[in-house]
């Protein structure tokens, strides 16, 4: 007995001893504490640019203060000319079309559709002046508007539907003199308001995000590191990195967490293995839109009532609109899980004129690529944005209607509520033939979420996904993932085999008892018997 | 009938099987909460668990196979058709008349034929089945990343997962089995002790036991030489 025990005394050392050497946590932490350690030092500029006489002068336009820009910083205005941001368009080629040129310039979307015969409206949102579609220059210097990204008073804005150009009441001097890198402020004043309003397009770049705390986002947290948005969009010559798949298509210029992090950022082999298939992104930002709302679907084909004759809009209790005349209705959500696709970096879009085959089932108006056994994909968490929009049912393409217009009686839809004089007019904008036929069709736009990381505690526990219910990836089934699959015939010849088993001692376990109760009796009856004798 | 006590499980073949049933039982209950079945350590520690469990086990099965080696023991487990009609009947019929064993355990005989072919089918193929899908399923990487199992060529882990998941099925029968075989030796309770201290009571003075030829084993011993 004393063996017994001392054997297993010295089993269970051994287990809790091999348990304790292959648990020890031996992870070099000098990379996150070296990127903890740069980010929240305060960047200060190595000039003082109220100094400068020529910022001093009286500027009669914000061309003049581009003008004074690039006086000093010669060259960097070739720069700007040849980005995106200026542009709205980029050089991209699509598996199957070959080269394209897509961007906001041209490209479709299932919120506002797109630009084209809007710009007076849109174009507050472009890096120039004055960006209308017949009028404006993009080869004059001039109209670029350096203020815009490069303001670090916080009084810089741009003026409605002035096609770019700034609020005429500000001080083009103090703001000329209070430039730097950009700020959050500079990039959200956009990025955050895509749409038509906060939060409208994205989920995760909202205004909550000029300030938020460290629940929201553990990197821009403005009591902690308090990163700027080109500390992760890394900028060399004005070529910025990162952009979102609703306009790119290639796999290049991306602005990724492994930069900072490297591929293998964990303490736990295990965790580092699934890099491999799995996005950052995908277990670190739990949830979107934590704070205020985003638009998840929009119905178009509802727009157009009015009441008394006049244009009206219906509010949620957080005061999102659900219906506007102009627009439709909407449908918002907040601490949204996000859905989870495979995605190789790869995207291809729908393009203006594009034939729809199937016009039973959603169209996808930006497809991102990829699939399991694709080498170069990994699982990313996206906001679905679900709309049902004007097409021509009998050309079967996307209708991009004139919805903008300054004034009643020009056939924009914000103004007369025609669709088919709208639609008419958008797509001779677009130089496209219409049939005077409009209907409505299922649309989806996939926005990869990579903002509004969460902190350690709140990442994804491993059974939100390697689980038999509710698992956030049921929806990716072209994969065997440990937990949430299985074999129905594995599972049913196993279970059918301990079965038949059990069923198998139980039967002979029984007969015994049974034949040795019988013997035991017929041994009493006879030991009864030879007593009796 | 008389019983006697006989010395059968050496030390180390005893701290082996209790070892080994530990380590099976945990790796079956770890393995089902990876399975998806139940949820008790949380899925990270279960996986953990599971993997450290798995590598004591590999141990454990290197000092095994050295141990039936060096000692000759594997004999043990050669296949044999001989008397396999007689073990038939018996668990058939002969245990509800309490009829004896139809043979002896000896030290150097201590399988009878279904144990042979059970525990050999155990050794050489559920448990090398279990260790290379484990192996397996611990290192399997994605084809691109150059673990060096791309030679493999496997593009699926599910595979590998039906594969152990099956197998783990097939252990569980063998220790429900196991648990009630071990109730028919010549008392209720003498094969468990015998397992535990190492001496079981054995039925020897039955005229009707077919007594094992030892010489058998021992002079292949010998040839093998």
């Amino acid at each position: 007995m004393k063996k017994i025990v001392l054997a297993l005394i010295l089993t269970g050392i051994v287990i809790f001893s091999a348990v304790k050497i292959l648990t020890t946590e031996n992870y070099d932490h000098t990379n996150l504490d070296m990127l903890k350690e740069k980010y929240p030092r305060n960047y200060s500029s190595s000039v003082d640019h109220s100094q400068f006489v020529i910022l001093q002068k009286k500027f009669n336009s914000p061309q003049e203060v581009t003008e004074a820009c690039i006086s000093c910083h010669t060259e960097r205005d070739k720069e700007v000319m040849q980005s995106s941001h200026w542009n709205w368009e980029r050089e991209e080629y699509i598996e199957g079309r070959g080269i394209v040129y897509v961007g906001k310039k041209n490209a479709v979307n299932n919120y506002c559709i797109g630009v084209e015969g809007n710009e007076q409206s849109c174009a507050k949102c472009h890096i120039g002046f004055g960006m209308t579609s017949t009028t404006f220059s993009f080869t004059d210097p001039k109209n670029i508007d350096c203020l815009v990204c490069h303001d670090n008073s916080e009084t810089y804005a741009k003026g409605n539907e002035l096609a770019g150009l700034p609020d005429p009441v500000l001080d083009l001097n103090y703001i000329s003199q209070h430039v730097g890198k950009p700020m959050r402020t500079n990039c959200g004043v956009c990025h955050f308001y895509g749409g038509g309003g906060n939060n409208v397009k994205h989920g995760d770049l909202e205004e909550t995000l000029f300030a938020p705390s460290k629940d929201i986002d553990v990197h821009m947290n403005s009591e902690g590191a308090d990163m700027q948005c080109v500390d992760c969009h890394l900028t060399e010559k004005h070529v910025i990195l990162g952009k979102i798949y609703s306009l790119s298509s290639m796999n290049r210029n991306r602005s990724t967490c492994e930069q900072c992090h490297t591929e293998n950022p964990h303490d736990e082999d295990i965790l580092n293995e699934h890099t491999y298939k799995v996005a950052c992104q995908t277990c670190h930002i739990p949830l979107y839109a934590k704070v205020n709302a985003t638009k998840t679907n929009w119905d178009w084909s509802t727009a157009g009532k009015l009441k008394d004759g006049q244009s009206y809009e219906e509010d949620d209790e957080d005061g999102n609109h659900t219906y506007l005349s102009i627009k439709g209705s909407f449908k918002w959500g907040n601490n949204l899980k996000p859905e989870y696709i495979w995605f190789n970096g790869t995207a291809d879009h729908y393009l203006l004129g594009d034939v729809i085959d199937d016009t039973t089932k959603p169209l996808k108006i930006n497809t991102l690529n990829g699939t399991y056994s694709d080498r170069d994909s990994k699982i990313i968490p996206v906001k679905i944005h679900r709309a049902v929009q004007p097409f021509d049912p009998v050309l079967k393409v996307l209708i991009q209607p004139k919805l903008f217009a300054d004034k009643k009686g020009e056939g924009a839809f914000w103004q007369d509520f025609d669709w088919r004089r709208s639609s008419e007019l958008g797509m001779k904008e677009v130089k496209l033939p219409f049939s005077g036929k409009v209907s409505f069709i299922k649309t989806e736009m996939y926005w990869p979420v990579n903002h509004m990381v969460s902190t350690k505690d709140l990442t994804l526990k491993c059974n939100e996904c390697h689980s038999r219910e509710d698992s956030r990836l049921a929806a990716l089934t072209d994969f065997y993932m440990p937990a949430r699959d299985y074999s129905t015939f594995v599972e049913t010849a196993g279970i059918g085999i301990i079965l038949l088993t059990l069923l198998g001692v139980f039967t002979h376990g029984t007969i015994r008892i049974f034949s040795s109760k019988k013997r035991f009796s017929e041994n009493q009856n006879f030991s009864e018997v030879n007593n009796g004798k | 009938m008389e019983n006697d006590k006989v010395y059968i499980y050496k030390s180390f073949e005893r701290f082996w099987h209790w070892t080994q049933a530990a380590l099976i039982f945990f790796l079956g209950f770890t393995g089902f909460e990876i399975h998806g079945s139940i949820s008790f350590f949380g899925y990270l520690n279960a996986v953990k668990y599971h993997n450290i469990a798995a590598y004591s086990f590999i141990i454990l099965i290197i000092f095994a196979i050295f141990w039936h080696l060096s000692t000759g023991e594997w004999k043990q487990y050669r296949p044999t058709l001989k008397n396999i009609k007689a073990y038939v009947n018996y668990y058939l019929f002969g245990i509800f008349r309490n009829a004896p064993h139809p043979t002896n355990k000896t030290v150097l005989n201590k399988l009878n034929p279904l144990q042979r072919l059970v525990y050999l089918g155990l050794k050489i193929l559920v448990i090398p089945v279990m260790v290379i899908s484990g192996l397996l399923y611990m290192f399997y990487r994605y084809p691109q990343s150059g673990g060096g199992i791309e030679v493999l060529n496997i593009n699926s882990i599910e595979p590998i997962a039906l594969l152990h998941t099956f197998g783990a099925f097939l252990l569980i029968a063998f220790v429900i089995t196991h648990l009630y075989l071990i109730t028919t030796g010549t008392t209720i309770t003498s094969d468990l002790k015998a397992m535990i201290t190492g001496y079981e009571e054995i039925e020897t003075k039955d005229e009707n036991v077919i007594v094992e030829k030892l010489p058998e084993i021992t002079e292949e011993v010998y040839e093998t030489r």
